[in-house]
């Protein structure tokens, strides 16, 4: 009988060693991993941010999204090395470079993130540099990008159905969680008549969130499920709700400092919870062998066996 | 460079008598972690682990009981090996995959890479642990602990070729002794892996084994994503773009 993958079919039926995981379930830890997702995020959008201020002569938007992009990058890096089971070798993430290690690709992306954000951060406090500090603000803007999306590659270039099936989806979706997350802190840490950028900012990174969330949840059938169910899944509709909410006050909170606040801690509270709710939908996904076995059980009924072709 | 060695382990002659995690632990000086009662099965060491490099599976069925013991694969396309950032797993010699403890920060992005499940970092240390088919053994003209000790000759160890030449016949005898659902696991190259240096001869499906029926190398797709996140990251700069487009 062919399977239908999708929720309209509660148990796909498979077997296995005594309903034991087949993959190990990522070891990340938190809060370490989801903040650090969204600290990078939130920093590679800010230094995006920093050098469209700069380009288009905002002098004291781009202040605001620089210290943003600075202080994530640096905070983040210190939730990174504690992540490590051996913190003090932290700079052996530095000791080569592989295309095929998302991880090592994003070691030497936020190793050049952190420089060029630190001269720009710097360069603006001391007013030391400043034509070294405007082109490290421009240049962070394109380490930035890199920033707010090699972590979809990190989470899908791995054995978790949820993470390695949400490979379409997964970019989109930090990319606006990080843009929204930047635009929120910018348009705190900026006075409101010069904050309209980080406005529109966070309001379209809020909507891109929701919308590529809700891809996620509904593309990918039946490994889409842990995104839908248990914490996972109270964790995503709690962040729709706030990015939503904060979204939409973000498109009025020019009125008042009060309106800022609270939309900048809607998208805040909004994108944390987005990335608490990825790991551990990661987690759920790797811990049952439904998500594992069923998959790879129709492919092979299908007589479409996995093949590695031009390797 | 040697030729590519690995394991042919026959499940239909194992006695499930953990000769092999025996040996293994004693050899590579495999910590202790606990034996555990699991009231499902007489496996008391669970799955493959940082501290469990072979693992001996009991599946009791109507009237046979098929038992197994499970090791690392050492993948044609190693997952591991392709995500490690630090270089700390390579390609051996032997072609086998191996960690090296001196490098290895705990970073911990092999253990959800590999489509069996089998490397794992170890608590108290650290550090990412798994089979390293006696790299040192080998180095030394030796064959790995596990198979030297197997009692049955379950676990064969040699050259991946013979190996693949000897358990097509083991399953062409099989079958003709009626046995018809005797199975290679693992020994096709052109599967999602590229085949593995470790391969298995089952009774049933992978998966009552606790093994997965069709892995897949997670970074043969790995261009694809590269291209989902540059199309992502234009789409942020298009977003930056537009908000500082307005005049206010």
């Amino acid at each position: 009988m062919p399977r239908r993958r999708d929720e309209m079919v509660p148990d796909a039926e498979f077997r296995s060693y005594y309903g034991q995981p087949v993959i190990k379930q990522p070891l990340w830890h938190e809060p370490h991993m989801p903040a650090y997702l969204y600290l990078g995020g939130l920093s590679g959008a800010a230094g995006a941010m920093a050098a469209a201020a700069r380009l288009t002569g905002r002098d004291r938007l781009e202040l605001a999204a620089r210290m943003a992009a600075f202080a994530g990058a640096g905070v983040g890096t210190v939730f990174l090395v504690a992540e490590l089971g051996r913190p003090m070798r932290f700079l052996n993430m530095l000791r080569v470079f592989k295309l095929t290690s998302p991880m090592s690709v994003g070691s030497w992306t936020l190793a050049a993130h952190s420089g060029l954000t630190g001269v720009a951060a710097g360069s603006a406090v001391t007013g030391l540099l400043p034509l070294a500090g405007d082109a490290a603000s421009v240049a962070s803007g394109l380490s930035g990008m890199a920033m707010a999306t090699y972590t979809a590659v990190l989470l899908a270039d791995t054995a978790v159905p949820a993470w390695h099936e949400g490979m379409r989806e997964l970019p989109f979706l930090f990319a606006g969680s990080a843009l929204a997350s930047a635009g929120a802190a910018v348009m705190l840490t900026t006075p409101r008549a010069l904050a309209g950028p980080a406005r529109t900012a966070a309001a379209a990174g809020a909507m891109a969130e929701i919308v590529a969330g809700g891809l996620l949840e509904h593309r990918l059938g039946l490994v889409g499920e842990p995104y839908r169910t248990g914490r996972a899944g109270r964790l995503m509709r709690a962040s729709r709700v706030l990015t939503l909410g904060g979204g939409l006050l973000a498109t009025v909170a020019r009125r008042s400092r009060a309106l800022t606040a609270l939309s900048a801690m809607a998208i805040t509270a909004g994108a944390l919870c987005t990335r608490f709710g990825v790991l551990e939908a990661g987690r759920a996904s790797a811990r049952d062998p439904k998500y594992t076995v069923v998959p790879q059980r129709d492919r092979l009924d299908a007589g479409r066996p996995a093949s590695v072709p031009g390797r | 460079m040697a030729e590519r060695v690995g394991f042919f382990t026959d499940t239909t002659v194992c006695i499930g008598c953990k000769a092999c995690e025996v040996a293994c632990k004693e050899w590579n000086d495999v910590p202790d972690d606990g034996f555990v009662f699991r009231a499902t099965s007489y496996d008391n060491t669970g799955a493959l682990g940082a501290s469990t490099w072979r693992h001996v599976a009991f599946v009791e069925q109507d009237g046979r009981w098929l038992m197994s013991s499970d090791v690392c694969k050492h993948c044609t396309h190693a997952a591991c090996l392709d995500v490690c950032p630090t270089g700390a797993l390579f390609r051996t010699e032997f072609d086998t995959v191996v960690v090296q403890p001196d490098v290895c920060n705990g970073c911990g992005y092999c253990v959800p890479a590999c489509p069996y499940g089998v490397i794992d970092r170890r608590q108290d240390d650290g550090r990412a642990w798994k089979c390293t088919l006696c790299y040192d053994r080998l180095r030394g003209g030796m064959e790995p602990a596990c198979a030297k000790a197997c009692p049955t000759k379950s676990i064969q160890f040699g050259p991946l070729d013979e190996l693949r030449q000897r358990a097509e016949e083991r399953v062409e005898r099989l079958h003709a002794e009626g046995t018809t659902e005797a199975r290679l696991y693992g020994a096709d190259p052109d599967n999602g892996v590229g085949g593995t240096g470790a391969f298995f001869l089952l009774l049933d499906e992978p998966e009552t084994y606790g093994l997965p029926p069709d892995p897949v190398v997670t970074t043969r797709d790995l261009p694809a994503m590269w291209r989902w996140a540059g199309g992502a990251a234009l789409a942020l700069a298009a977003g930056v773009a537009v908000s500082f487009l307005r005049r206010a």
